[in-house]
């Protein structure tokens, strides 16, 4: 099989007396989505973070390989060249909209200006493609020219991941998409990102609180817990057969609908 | 032509909520099933039925032992595989039948069924016009087709699952109590399936508590013998 997309190896984090993350290792093959799911203080977030190059680690190490099969250490990497990994190779989606949307810059805008970031200048082209990504998160055409504001929380977030996608990320970062939506728009949302990822290939890191999204969305899973990883493998396999004691916590604890 | 085989296969689980109770389920499971054969598994309630072909999935972690599948040529013991390479093996190589539909809330019947298809490389307009004739000849009508599953009877969201795990065309088949909530005329169309996938040469293994279906597809019966919970 392929060689791995993103590399950590024994990463260390703590803040003041917490440690944050506890020796994690973990490894991202190309279009496979993986999932990191704990509670609140488990470290996911930080691991995501750190994963992403947005936070230094202080110890351990985190390789990208590029398309040209270059290894680049994120956390070496001079500080325009990680940003440039962020406007064109990698994306990043976050839980709330608001942090990555230009609330002031219609809907087309914000989705046309991660594309001129990586160099289209035409602004034609710009356009349709612009229209293109709304349609593909439903998103109707007669929208573009709207401010964000205007859109529901589900709207916005479908227009965050327009915007990430955009570029033709080969990997995306994930930090509770579907969190805070309403559970019909989160199934909307969820049927929307296991189609797009599937189709364009995207290799992505999940963090979920929820199993439920885990399972659905993800090949493989990193049950977190203290900022040590306690269990990982397929997804469905330590969702129902969990061997550590705190997955089977985790899971036993999942009110039934 | 073995195709699917397990050595020496044990699993038990242990219960870490409750005192780490451990529970053995299988002990030494030898089982070996040829392309084209159909074997059932026998045995009362309770002796591991659903264990053992949840485990020949990678769905349960097998403990001791091996579970050889014939994967693109060459044997893979998912007993050991890496994550990735299961999820490689059940796309080209291992279906499964489950007693439950677990899909994505909002997706269309259709869209469920041909995804089955688009996963293994079939184009998606190819995929919908074979999901839509498996569907029809499982008794599924048309105007059902665009709907989701969620709200269908349990009769109902078996058939769509059986159609998701035959139009695959997987060389092994394994199939969770496929008829448990069909009526006569249902179960007549899985019997069909089943023998048609049989003479295609996939290999089966099912769990079948109703006896005309069972009688009417399995070549053989594989006894699994109940073990002895620990005190």
């Amino acid at each position: 099989m392929s060689n791995p997309l993103l590399e950590a190896h024994d990463l260390r984090l703590s803040f003041g007396s917490i440690q944050a993350l506890d020796g994690v290792s973990a490894m991202l093959w190309p279009g496979e989505v993986l999932a990191i799911v704990g509670e609140s203080g488990s470290g996911k977030t930080t691991l995501l973070n750190v994963l992403s190059g947005r936070v230094r680690p202080d110890a351990g190490q985190v390789l990208y390989r590029d398309p040209d099969n270059a290894l680049h250490d994120v956390h070496a990497m001079p500080a325009p060249q990680l940003r440039a990994l962020h406007r064109s190779d990698w994306g990043f989606v976050h839980q709330n909209p608001r942090d990555a949307l230009r609330m002031g810059v219609s809907a087309g805008g914000n989705v046309g200006e991660r594309l001129m970031a990586q160099g289209a200048r035409h602004y034609g082209s710009i356009r349709d493609s612009a229209i293109d990504w709304l349609r593909q998160v439903e998103i109707g055409a007669e929208r573009i020219d709207d401010l964000p504001r205007t859109f529901s929380g589900g709207m916005l977030q479908r227009l965050q991941i327009a915007r990430t996608l955009a570029t033709h990320p080969r990997l995306v970062f994930m930090d509770e998409p579907t969190g805070g939506l309403d559970v019909s728009v989160q199934a909307r949302l969820l049927d929307l990102i296991r189609s797009l990822v599937g189709r364009l290939g995207i290799a992505v890191v999940l963090v979920t609180h929820d199993i439920a999204v885990a399972r659905l969305l993800a090949g493989r899973i990193l049950v977190m817990r203290h900022g040590r990883v306690v269990e990982t493998g397929l997804t469905d396999q330590v969702l129902d057969d969990p061997q550590h004691p705190y997955t089977q916590l985790l899971v036993s604890s999942v009110l039934q609908a | 032509m073995i195709v699917l085989q397990t050595e020496g296969l044990s699993k038990s689980f242990t219960l870490h909520l409750q005192n780490s109770a451990r529970i053995p389920v299988l002990h030494d499971v030898d089982l070996a099933i040829a392309a084209g054969e159909c074997v059932v598994l026998s045995g009362p309630s309770g002796t591991g039925k659903s264990t053992l072909m949840r485990s020949l999935y990678g769905n349960y972690r097998a403990e001791t032992g091996r579970i050889l599948v014939r994967h693109r040529g060459n044997w893979v013991d998912l007993a050991r595989a890496d994550p990735r390479l299961v999820l490689e093996v059940r796309r080209e190589t291992l279906g499964y039948v489950s007693q439950f539909l677990r899909v994505v809330p909002r997706v269309s019947t259709l869209e469920i069924v041909a995804e089955a298809l688009t996963l293994r490389g079939t184009s998606h307009d190819e995929a919908i016009d074979r999901a839509r004739a498996m569907l029809l000849r499982l008794n599924l009508p048309e105007p059902l087709h665009a709907l989701p599953p969620a709200t269908f009877s349990g009769g109902e969201q078996q058939r769509v699952n059986l159609a998701r795990g035959f139009i695959g065309g997987h060389p092994i088949l394994l199939l969770d109590e496929p008829t448990a909530s069909l009526d006569a005329g249902n179960r007549d169309a899985v019997v069909g399936l089943v023998r048609e996938a049989k003479a295609a040469g996939t290999a089966i293994l099912g769990i079948v508590h109703d006896a005309p279906t069972r009688d009417a597809i399995a070549d053989r019966l594989f006894q699994l013998t109940p073990i002895r919970a620990a005190a």
